[in-house]
């Protein structure tokens, strides 16, 4: 289980865990929960924000945020 | 008898939801495609059938019922409080087909409120191409309600969502989600103390940091016994809450949706891989930028020169067909060059708006906020900062408004203090006419030097904006949460009738607006301009033949009038206030439109065109007129210096009453707005001089 922050470019993986108190609420009702797959299409230069795909969703999250959800790799 | 039907729009950012609410009711409404353009309330009417008319809400867009910002915040207090007038019959929740999903969130808790839902799914043209396929009488059996398929870009589908408006009663108002499932324990208390009343209704109030006022009273001083709970442990227990309505949702689109993978084309991950590039994005991102200011620049001026002479001729028609006299006067040399001096810039500002319109109708704004969010974030902005820094360009005051879904305040507060910086089109005009003057014609690389200086105004509002913000946070100390989240939707092709539509309302609505105080300032100039105190003013003529026994009848006459007019109340005013703008390279003429212009800086040129024409009634345009200006030194007024002086002066000070306004608004004291008038007005003061000083 790894941070998503350190998840690469194009690498598929399952959301694991969230800290709950460090995430906003928003992001989790747009689908970062546990059990969903995510992936990063995009990081921007010095790898922040994050360009991802959680579920259905396309979205952007800074790296500060992606450090506390954890997720599981899919090989 | 006609019956009224109260109905909500709700839904998710960039679903459509004001393009349908733009059909339904034809009023003509801005529809981006950046998440929370709509902001302020919008309502229209619609006829239902014979008898029914639909008084229809278009409410902010939301992902969720529980919000994160202030216009978020706007559905929760509407749809908790039934004694508000607007207080819905039946809601409808605008869901963007590709999306399904996670739209689905909001249904589900709107529903959960006891107000009749109809799903409207949207896009539903696109369902082909990207193999979705849908069973809408499962889907309507399982989430207990009436689905209507619409596709807004094809304007299909809306009379058969108007007859299910009309038979809304039919819609079950049963919640989809037990509530009280996420703590048994803790909602059977609820349910004891407040008998009666609906569970999820109540741990709204209870979760939502939002205004109540409206509701009950006692119901929110009994309730605040129940807030017991830690913010974490509430945080949890929304977390439990939003899990359980995706388990549901999960089990009805397991039923309901099928997507065929296979026939979906990925056009967005192409574009994106090139738009959000860590190199071309941010090439191309300039690009355009430059593209638009050099095409704002050179397409506009071809009908520019058409209305200047337009309103010259005018002037011209006017003063030589009608009976001469006070009335006359003023018509001609008041009231016509004032408002010349505004609609000549109609064209830039018009193609402005359609630019800005185009990048948020394509989905384009987004990504320059994915793009731009760590470079901002160094100056203590956030990526999000970058639509007001840019819609500012068109002008600042919905651009401060559009700060609302930043999510921390400070970022949000710095971000509202420096969009003033940036160059609205109201300062267009100014450096329009003053870059004519005094840029010489020639290119580099190109590029015309007079596109050039253009550009380069807009950067330095730009740098200046981003100076600021980098003092303001390092000097401000407010402690707030910070995060940053957005959607980054579909690449779509732009709605002409959205972006005409825009264009159109932006162009008119900066011309009435500018219009206004431009026809009232105009007359007020002439009066003051036409009138003076005392001998010289009235004796003006017998003045100059005494000083110039020698020269001809045409000279003198020129003579008098621009001694009369040094001599008019407003020659008085101005010639007071000289001393302190004569070290910017400015006389006291510039120095009335300084003054006047503080109103809204476009009445600048309008205050020189009523000042010049009062002085020499000969019907040359505007800019003529200011090239023919000399000082008493013998050189030209606007020169390379005093001109660029007096463009670094628009740069920086904060001219422009109507944004003070509104940052009051917005930061609900008037300590920020009258901090950035003392400010700004003193750096663009000491800016300006050192500008003429060098230059001269």
């Amino acid at each position: 289980m790894i941070p998503l922050s350190q998840l690469k470019f194009g690498e598929n993986a399952c959301i694991e865990s969230i800290e709950i108190d460090k995430i906003p609420l928003k992001l989790i009702e747009m689908g970062c929960l546990p059990g969903n797959f995510i992936t990063i299409i995009q990081k921007a230069p010095f790898d922040d924000p994050l360009y991802l795909k959680v579920d259905e969703t396309h979205l952007a999250i800074r790296k500060e945020t992606a450090k506390f959800i954890f997720v599981k790799l899919i090989k | 008898m006609s019956k009224s039907l109260n109905i909500a729009l709700l839904g998710n950012p960039n679903t459509g939801k004001t393009s349908l609410f733009n059909s339904l009711t034809g009023l003509s409404q801005k529809v981006g495609n950046y998440p929370g353009v709509t902001v302020e309330k919008k309502e229209g009417v619609c006829k239902l059938d014979r008898t029914t008319k639909g008084y229809f809400i278009d409410l902010p867009g939301t992902y969720s019922i529980n919000s994160s910002s202030i216009d978020e915040s706007i559905v929760v207090e509407l749809l908790l409080n039934k004694n508000n007038k607007d207080y819905p019959d039946l809601a409808l929740v605008i869901a963007d087909v590709e999306n399904l999903k996670r739209n689905l969130l909001l249904f589900t808790q709107i529903k959960d409120l006891g107000i009749p839902t109809i799903l409207v799914i949207n896009m539903a043209d696109q369902m082909k191409r990207k193999g979705i396929s849908l069973d809408i009488p499962i889907l309507e059996q399982m989430l207990e309600t009436k689905i209507a398929l619409v596709s807004t870009r094809e304007n299909t589908g809306l009379d058969e969502l108007k007859k299910l408006i009309l038979n809304y009663r039919i819609i079950s108002n049963k919640p989809l989600v037990q509530i009280n499932s996420i703590d048994k324990k803790y909602f059977e208390n609820l349910e004891n103390a407040f008998p009666g009343q609906l569970l999820y209704k109540l741990w709204l109030i209870i979760t939502q940091d939002a205004n109540f006022g409206a509701i009950q009273r006692t119901l929110i001083s009994d309730i605040s016994k129940f807030q017991t709970k830690s913010k974490s442990e509430i945080k949890r227990l929304q977390q439990k809450e939003t899990i359980k309505r995706y388990q549901f949702i999960n089990s009805v689109l397991k039923k309901g949706l099928q997507i065929d993978k296979a026939s979906a084309t990925d056009f967005r991950s192409k574009l994106d891989r090139v738009l959000i590039h860590k190199f071309w994005g941010y090439l191309i991102f300039f690009s355009i930028l430059m593209i638009i200011f050099q095409s704002i620049f050179s397409w506009s001026e071809v009908p520019m020169d058409f209305i200047d002479n337009c309103f010259n001729y005018l002037s011209s028609v006017t003063s030589n067909n009608l009976p001469s006299g006070v009335f006359t006067d003023l018509l001609s040399q008041g009231i016509i060059p004032g408002l010349g001096g505004i609609v000549i810039f109609i064209p830039q500002i018009a193609f402005l708006f359609l630019f800005l319109s185009i990048l948020e109708e394509t989905g384009y704004m987004s990504r320059v906020v994915f793009l731009m969010d760590r470079g901002l974030r160094r100056f203590g902005l956030s990526g999000k900062s970058i639509i007001p820094l840019i819609s500012g360009t068109a002008c600042a005051i919905p651009a401060i408004m559009s700060t609302r879904n930043i999510e921390s305040w400070k970022e949000r507060l710095i971000t509202i203090l420096v969009t003033p910086f940036t160059t609205c089109s109201a300062r267009l005009p100014v450096y329009a006419i003053l870059i004519a003057l005094v840029i010489p014609d020639g290119y580099f690389l190109g590029f015309s030097y007079k596109g050039l200086m253009l550009m380069f105004l807009y950067l330095i509002g730009f740098l200046m904006a981003l100076g600021i913000a980098w003092i303001l946070t390092t000097t401000l100390s407010i402690h707030s949460k910070s995060y940053f989240v957005i959607e980054l939707p579909n690449y779509k092709i732009p709605l002409i009738k959205n972006v005409a539509l825009t264009v159109w309302e932006k162009t008119k609505s900066f011309v009435e607006g500018a219009g206004k105080i431009i026809l009232a300032i105009s007359i007020l100039l002439w009066i003051l301009a036409s009138y003076g105190p005392g001998e010289n003013f009235n004796q003006a003529e017998n003045i100059i033949q005494k000083k110039y026994p020698e020269l001809a009848e045409k000279e003198i006459e020129l003579k008098t009038n621009s001694f009369k007019l040094e001599n008019s109340y407003v020659g008085v005013l101005g010639r007071s206030i000289e001393p302190i703008i004569t070290p910017l390279g400015y006389d006291w003429k510039i120095g009335i439109a300084i003054i006047t212009s503080f109103a809204a800086r476009e009445v600048f040129v309008g205050t020189l065109a009523t000042i010049y024409s009062v002085q020499n009634d000969d019907n040359d345009t505007i800019k003529n007129k200011m090239a023919s200006e000399i000082r008493k030194d013998g050189k030209l007024l606007f020169n390379l210096a005093s001109g660029t002086s007096l463009m670094i002066f628009y740069a920086f000070a904060m001219q422009c009453m109507s944004t003070l306004a509104v940052v009051k608004k917005e930061t609900n004291s008037w300590k920020w707005p009258l901090g950035q008038l003392f400010f700004m007005t003193i750096l663009a003061y000491f800016i300006s001089f050192l500008t003429y000083q060098i230059l001269s």
